[in-house]
């Protein structure tokens, strides 16, 4: 993400301008926008106008336009932004108050006015715009029968393509039909890999997989492409990197992230290092159980005791719809980083981030045990 | 190197108790199911018969004790039991206390009474065939059993469950413990006690003259010579012709891997015999005298557990082999190793009997020290983790070489200290389970393929019920409806096919594509039910990172394996009395017991545990090791 302009005063109102340069900075985009906002972009309307002799013509063009945003839809798949909401700068196509929708586009500018920017939407605006861009990484998970195809960046993972096959067991004296259908799998996975991973951008593809899947797909895709003479697989055999994973589901990205091999090969460790956060995390409450906890009641409450050095917190519970409970949220960050905490926002396109998720989305570690918190309630982990 | 830590482990988890008879805590009794149900039920009986066998005077105040229905019960059990055996030569108070014991189950009483008289004569307890009883007995006994049937159900309930896991197992669809239901029961129990006398009629027709078909799943540490075993076996007994022998001998020995040549007899992917190890289940059969077996030949290494488990999943048996070379036992059998994962598994699916061959013994020159030390590091183990000393068999072999297998051992060394039986003879002397022929038909799906000719096959155990060709059946939990066009078992077409069966199915009317392995069929007038959520009790293992509400796990039920979260932790239980111990506890660490609920990524088809026991369990795993076995206890719809 670029930032033109920045406008930002003592009270925290002002306004961005950003122009998203990549898929992943609509996501940041999707973050930043919360309702309430103006957002302002350039985009085209139909026009009808009507001639003096009474016909109409419809045309388009393109017009500025800004809305109060109402509503907030973003397409992971596509990495599509569109905003819903009331125009509030009238102009010669657009009436005042009239309802209109705002798809975001790349590499076309857009400007974020908030009546208050809070230290995490900033974060996030620095985040986004930091140049030293990461490597991409593909990854294929697969067991026998089940392929997903997923980029990972450094705040998004995205499953391009899930690739479901079912494979004959082996039977006796009946082998053809599981060798036949393994290889038909494979050319669906080769066609999948040539359909959504671009070579010029990836740096490295993971084949991960339990047993020896992952030898046999590799070894099964290049003899194919020696075959039929692929140029994009053969040159760019050595990005490929075989790595050992317990399943060939999504959730299994996670014992890929840990592993040393691949740590060392991507620079951006932001994915890699939220799944070791999460680790830490569960270890302390395997051993040290008074020294974990999660659920906001527990986590503010050791906040207040300025016990937490590590907060985990899913950026999902910024995107919420209630003001004051996203305030709430900021205002937990900031407490911890003036105690001198940490906190790791994760993101919930990420594996880790999921998981944390379903974790009520927000966990702490603490510097010192809290054994009292454990038994104050036991309500906690309804909902 | 320290084994106590992990003894605490399973201790806490299968031997609470460990004690001979009672070797189970009873809270955690219900996770080790006993496919031999005849067997199973007369353990549960002996907290009673044990004090009773003090005191023959006992008898009026056993009846006393007894609330009117029972008594009633008590009354026509009696009635029916001398209707089938004749004249009986039991005391009352003896059989009552056999009634009582087997929870007023006509058949399983019967079952005892005859154990008894039998031990009298003093015939050895192997050689009864149990399934034989039932179906004598079923003619005249089916009216009243199958209505005690269901409420011995009930009991078992009672018994088997917590309050807590009790109180909502009430699903959608579910025989409701209460009097207020008994007239839609009673309905119920009619409509299926004429297709019990059917079913029963019809399988002991077709299955009365036949040997018994057993099913036994081969289980061990990678390379123990699991396949070598059983190929080798199958090559004695002539189920492999020496022409093909020859060949797999002069292939193997092309690709270096001639020591393999007899695991190629069940490694038959290209893939597995160039790495020389069975990627996934090998199946084949063989006679012994008293039976037909069905071999599953098991994948050793950790990462085919998924395909062991589902092999395991359709075995009534099963048979360990350790490898008795100095050091690799050790591998084996320390934490980590798969003699104990694959051990406590099939323990946790159901299997109570079991043969260990300790192989490769020709590797330390047929030493009875080493043989004796394996078995009793063995016995130590198996008896922790829920099996029976009485249903274990050690058996000295060597795969490669061929010894005690299917003849008395030759080599001089073995033959100074063993004269017991050889390896086809402890298979043998396995017990064949009781089959639920008479339940709702339920197959769960292993494999799908392209027959011979039109439609598609889809194969798997028949876990309960029967299905004939021409039947209707549903698919769930798509809930697509079929038609049953051929049955076939190892290829041999049948009309019928019956519970424990391994069958072939050919479906017409479904697309191919629309089915898949997980699948459950089912009878169309009485389905599976179908949920993505259920709550279910919990036995955790041992784990590197506690358990907590949203913990992304792996589910295993039959051979589904599908993601699923855990998505509350209701309760942790007292792992002895089952009682609770917390509320809402913030994570389960190891070898807890607990209520979870589970929320699966899809629907998937399955049934309370204490409906159906096969379809009622399932194991958790987490990146690539077994945290947990669960039982459903309420489904959520
Ligand atoms: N000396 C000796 N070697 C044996 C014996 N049985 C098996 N082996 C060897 O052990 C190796 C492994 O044998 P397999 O039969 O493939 O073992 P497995 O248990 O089936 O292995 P997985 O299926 O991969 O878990 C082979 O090289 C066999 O020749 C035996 O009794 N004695
Ligand atoms: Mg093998």
């Amino acid at each position: 993400m670029k930032l033109i302009d920045k406008s930002i005063d003592k009270e925290g109102q002002g306004y961005v301008t950003l122009v998203p340069e990549e898929p992943e900075d609509m996501w940041h985009a999707y973050n930043l926008i919360s309702e309430g906002d103006y957002v302002r972009s350039s985009t085209v309307r139909k026009v009808q106008s009507e001639s003096s002799t009474g016909s109409s013509t419809s045309n388009r063009v393109r017009t500025m336009l800004t809305i109060a945003v109402e509503t907030i839809d973003f397409d992971t798949q596509a990495c599509m932004l569109r905003l819903k909401g009331k125009n509030v700068e009238e102009n010669q196509y657009v009436k005042m108050g009239a309802y209109h929708t705002l798809d975001l586009e790349m590499n076309r500018k857009f400007r974020l006015t908030k009546h208050e920017w809070d230290s995490v939407s900033l974060e996030r605006v620095e985040m986004a715009c930091d140049p030293t861009k990461s490597a991409d990484l593909a990854a294929v998970i697969m067991q026998d029968g089940l392929a997903q195809i997923c980029l990972i960046t450094s705040s998004m993972t995205i499953v391009r393509a899930k690739i479901e096959a079912s494979i004959p067991r082996k039977r006796k004296n009946f082998i053809q039909q599981h060798e036949k259908a393994l290889a038909k799998f494979y050319d669906n996975i080769i066609q999948g890999i040539l359909r959504h991973i671009d070579f010029d951008i990836v740096k490295c593809v993971i084949i991960a997989s339990p047993g020896f899947v992952r030898d046999q797909f590799y070894e099964y895709m290049f003899q194919m492409a020696v075959k039929t003479d692929n140029k994009t697989l053969l040159e760019n055999k050595s990005k490929f990197m075989l790595i050992h994973s317990s399943t060939g589901f999504k959730h299994s990205l996670k014992e890929i992230l840990q592993d040393p091999a691949v740590v060392n090969k991507i620079s951006d460790t932001k994915a890699a290092s939220e799944v070791k956060a999460l680790e830490v995390f569960y270890t302390t409450l395997q051993c040290e159980p008074d020294k974990a906890f999660y659920g906001k009641k527990h986590v503010e409450k050791a906040n207040e005791a300025q016990a937490i050095e590590t907060l985990l917190i899913s950026d999902n519970l910024f995107r919420c719809k209630d003001v004051n409970l996203r305030k709430e949220y900021v205002k937990l960050v900031d407490s911890v980083r003036e105690n001198g905490g940490d906190v790791k926002i994760f993101s919930s396109l990420h594996i880790s981030g999921e998981q944390l998720e379903q974790l009520t989305g927000i966990a702490a570690i603490l510097r010192f045990p809290m054994p009292e918190l454990d038994e104050d309630d036991e309500s906690e982990t309804e909902d | 190197m320290d084994y106590s830590e992990d003894y605490d482990g399973y201790d806490d988890v299968y031997g609470h108790s460990v004690d001979d008879d009672y070797y189970i805590s009873p809270s955690n009794r219900q996770f080790i199911y006993n496919r031999e149900n005849s067997r199973d039920q007369p353990k549960i009986g002996e907290f009673i018969r044990t004090e009773q066998d003090i005191q023959e005077e006992d008898e009026s105040e056993t009846a006393s004790d007894l609330s009117d229905l029972d008594k009633a019960r008590l009354e026509s059990c009696i009635e029916q039991i001398k209707a089938t055996l004749g004249p009986l030569c039991i005391p009352r108070n003896e059989l009552v206390n056999i009634i009582i014991s087997n929870n007023y189950n006509i058949e399983r009483a019967t079952n005892a009474v005859l154990d008894d008289s039998k031990n009298l004569q003093s015939e050895p307890k192997e050689k009864v065939p149990s399934i034989k009883v039932v179906a004598s007995g079923g003619k005249t006994t089916t009216n009243v059993t199958k209505g005690f049937d269901l409420s011995q159900n009930k009991d078992s309930i009672k018994l088997n469950t917590t309050p807590r896991s009790q109180s909502p197992a009430s699903g959608r669809g579910t025989p409701i413990i209460s009097q207020s239901e008994g007239t839609s029961e009673e309905t119920k129990i009619i409509k299926s006690k004429e297709n019990k006398i059917d079913v029963e009629t019809q399988y002991k027709k077709e299955r009365g003259d036949s040997k018994e078909h057993l099913y036994m799943v081969v289980i061990g540490h990678v390379d123990a010579g699991k396949s070598t075993l059983m190929g080798h076996l199958l090559y004695d007994l002539g189920q492999v012709n020496q022409k093909t022998m020859h060949k797999y001998e002069q292939e193997s020995r092309k690709v270096g891997k001639q020591s393999f040549m007899y695991a190629w007899v069940l490694d038959e992917t290209g893939e597995e015999r160039n790495r020389g190890i069975t990627m996934d289940v090998g199946r084949s059969q063989f006679e012994t005298k008293s039976k037909h077996v069905t071999l599953l030949d098991a994948p050793g290494h950790k990462d085919f557990i998924p395909n062991m488990i589902s092999g395991a999943g359709q075995a009534d048996v099963a048979l360990l082999v350790v490898d008795a070379t100095r050091g690799e036992f050790e591998t084996g059998f320390d934490f980590g190793g798969q003699t104990r994962e694959h051990a406590l598994l099939v323990r946790s699916l159901g299997v109570t009997q079991l043969a260990v061959a300790i192989n490769k013994l020709d590797t330390v020159s047929w030493s009875k020290e080493r043989f004796d030390d394996i078995s009793q590091k063995l016995k130590v183990f198996l008896k922790q983790a829920g099996f029976r000393e009485g249903d274990v068999t050690f058996v000295p072999c060597s795969g490669l070489t061929g010894q005690n297998l299917v003849d008395k051992p030759t080599e001089n060394e073995l033959l100074t200290w063993y004269n017991g039986p050889c390896l086809l003879e402890v298979i043998d002397n396995f017990r064949t389970p009781e089959r639920p022929v008479s339940k709702p038909f339920r197959l769960s799906i292993n494999d799908i393929f392209k027959g011979t000719g039109s439609g598609f096959c889809v194969s798997g155990r028949v876990e309960t019920g029967s299905l004939n060709v021409g039947e209707r059946v549903m698919v769930c939990p798509s809930r697509e409806l079929s038609m049953v066009k051929s049955l076939y078992i190892e290829d041999l077409s049948q009309t019928v096919v019956f519970a424990g069966d391994q069958a072939t199915v050919t479906l017409s009317g479904i697309e191919m594509q629309n089915v898949s392995i997980g699948n459950v069929l089912c009878d169309p007038q009485n389905p599976v039910q179908v949920s993505a959520k259920f709550q279910a009790r919990i036995v955790v293992f041992n784990l590197t990172i506690p358990i907590t509400k949203g913990f992304s796990v792996i589910l295993h039920h039959q051979s589904l394996v599908e993601p699923a979260v855990v998505s509350k932790l209701i309760s942790q239980l007292n792992r002895s009395t089952g009682e609770v111990v917390k509320k809402h506890p913030r994570f389960l660490s190891n070898n807890t017991s607990a209520i979870v609920e589970i929320q699966v990524s899809r629907p998937i088809a399955l049934e309370l545990y204490s409906d159906c026991k096969e379809l009622g369990r399932f194991m958790l795993r987490v990146g690539g090791v077994t945290i947990a076995a669960g039982l459903i206890t309420k489904i959520i719809l």
